[in-house]
């Protein structure tokens, strides 16, 4: 991966997080993260409409002038949206069942026209598909570790209804985390997406802290390394 | 003359863009409608034939449920506004069953979607909720995946038990509410009761009424 697309990377799934940092999505991540497969289905349906939609307006920000670029770009994604939508119904059917409203909601993830302002209609195609993959990514990520927190922590068991996206063979994949879990309704109720995306952004911080306390001692070591010889 | 003209150009530009826009989004949208309305009525088809059959297995019947269909109005009796599909099951012509898809409107957090299904001598075939947005662990032990609680209404009818008693227990009925959640239950046992009346009223007229005229193709 050369530097370019490295920094593309690390801004989608950490720095620039969707979900963590921009706090962008926040109506379908708190919706639909109450189980793994839930958190996926809508996750890879945002990410592929991230994608699609970064590529296109990237391709067509040239013939476009400044005047018409938001009513463009947001007929844009509008299309995109309704073929995924369809594409789901056709062919992920029950999964769609369940998502249900939130997946032609995606046309008003912020995240979408926001990806598609901030970076598509200034950079490359390659590079626009490359930062809507990695911040659909990042946002897929939370969603699923909040979806796997709350269906954990509310069913005692996780990847219920693979079946529902993976086929029929997907059927023995939930995990049973806890035997004779009673089951614990704050974690699958709202209030529990809220605590539990609290829990992620507190996580985030402090691993980030922790970075830049680690940095800020490895340069003063450098600095001290100049005077004294290094032991090893 | 051209009227566009006087325009300044740049907004003649920028309108023909965005025209060209719209036009080529809703080709696209056109497209994939016309690519995927098959099998997206198929699958519709195929999940309600699906909770058809776990309520009137497919041995009981010969005919096509799905098309042997009437559309019933009757806000007091079915719950819905709206006209209420009602399939029916017959073998060799004899009437076995009718699935009324009613709805108890007074849950806890609005409609909830049943299928009722009435066996030709009026006695229950079976009870399931299809759509509801009840509390997740409290009210959704009405789903047949969360609790045995529907299985109970299987064999039940206006005779058994006394109508007086098609009511939750809180209710001084016979029907088990659930902890934390009565209005669930209550709503769903209302539901049915007042389908199994109607069903009484309108029997024979449930029977022999011409099925409607359905667009989709099968």
């Amino acid at each position: 991966m050369t530097p370019e697309y490295r920094k593309i990377a690390h801004n989608g799934l950490w720095k620039n997080n969707q979900a963590l940092v921009a706090l962008l999505g926040m109506c379908p991540l708190m919706a639909v993260s109450n189980t793994v497969i839930n958190a996926l289905g809508l996750g890879l349906a945002t990410t592929a409409t991230l994608v699609a939609s970064n590529a296109l307006i990237s391709a067509i920000r040239e013939q476009v002038s400044d005047e018409v670029r938001l009513p463009v770009f947001v007929l844009v994604i509008a299309a995109i949206v309704t073929v995924v939508e369809l594409t789901m119904n056709a062919f992920l059917h029950e999964l769609y069942l369940i998502l249900g409203i939130f997946i032609p909601l995606i046309v008003t993830n912020c995240s979408i026209i926001g990806r598609a302002e901030a970076f598509a209609a200034k950079n490359p195609v390659k590079q626009s598909a490359a930062d809507g993959l990695f911040m659909g990514l990042g946002f897929t990520l939370v969603l699923v570790v909040l979806g796997a927190m709350r269906e954990g922590l509310g069913t005692g068991a996780v990847f219920a209804h693979a079946e529902l996206m993976f086929g029929d063979y997907a059927k023995t994949w939930a995990i049973t985390l806890f035997d004779d879990y009673e089951g614990f309704l704050l974690a699958v109720l709202p209030p529990g997406a809220f605590i539990g995306l609290g829990f992620i952004i507190a996580g985030k911080n402090l691993i980030d802290g922790w970075l830049a306390r680690r940095k800020k001692a490895g340069i003063a070591m450098m600095s001290m390394t100049r005077h004294t010889a290094p032991t090893g | 003359m051209n009227p566009l003209e006087h325009l300044d150009p740049a907004i003649v530009k920028a309108a023909r863009v965005l025209g060209l826009f719209a036009l080529l989004g809703m080709g696209t949208v056109g497209v994939f409608h016309a690519m995927t309305a098959g099998r997206i009525a198929a699958n519709e088809r195929a999940i309600l034939l699906h909770s058809l059959q776990a309520l009137v297995p497919a041995e009981r019947c010969d005919n096509d449920m799905l098309t042997d269909r009437l559309e019933i109005f009757d806000p007091e009796a079915l719950g819905s506004r709206q006209e209420v599909p009602v399939y029916r099951a017959r073998k060799s012509g004899e009437p076995v069953a009718a699935v009324f898809a009613s709805v108890a409107p007074d849950g806890y957090n609005g409609d909830i979607k049943l299928l009722v299904a009435i066996n030709a001598d009026g006695s229950l075939a079976g009870v399931r909720v299809v759509g509801h947005k009840e509390t997740p662990g409290l009210g959704d032990g009405v789903e047949a995946s969360r609790s045995n609680w529907i299985h109970r209404f299987t064999g039940l009818s206006l005779s058994d038990p006394a109508e007086a008693q098609w009511k939750v227990r809180r209710d001084g009925g016979r029907f088990d509410q659930f902890a934390g959640a009565t209005i669930t239950p209550r709503a769903v046992v209302k539901a049915v009761y007042k389908t199994l009346l109607y069903f009484r009223a309108h029997r024979e007229a449930l029977f022999t009424e011409p099925a409607i005229e359905t667009e989709e193709a099968p």
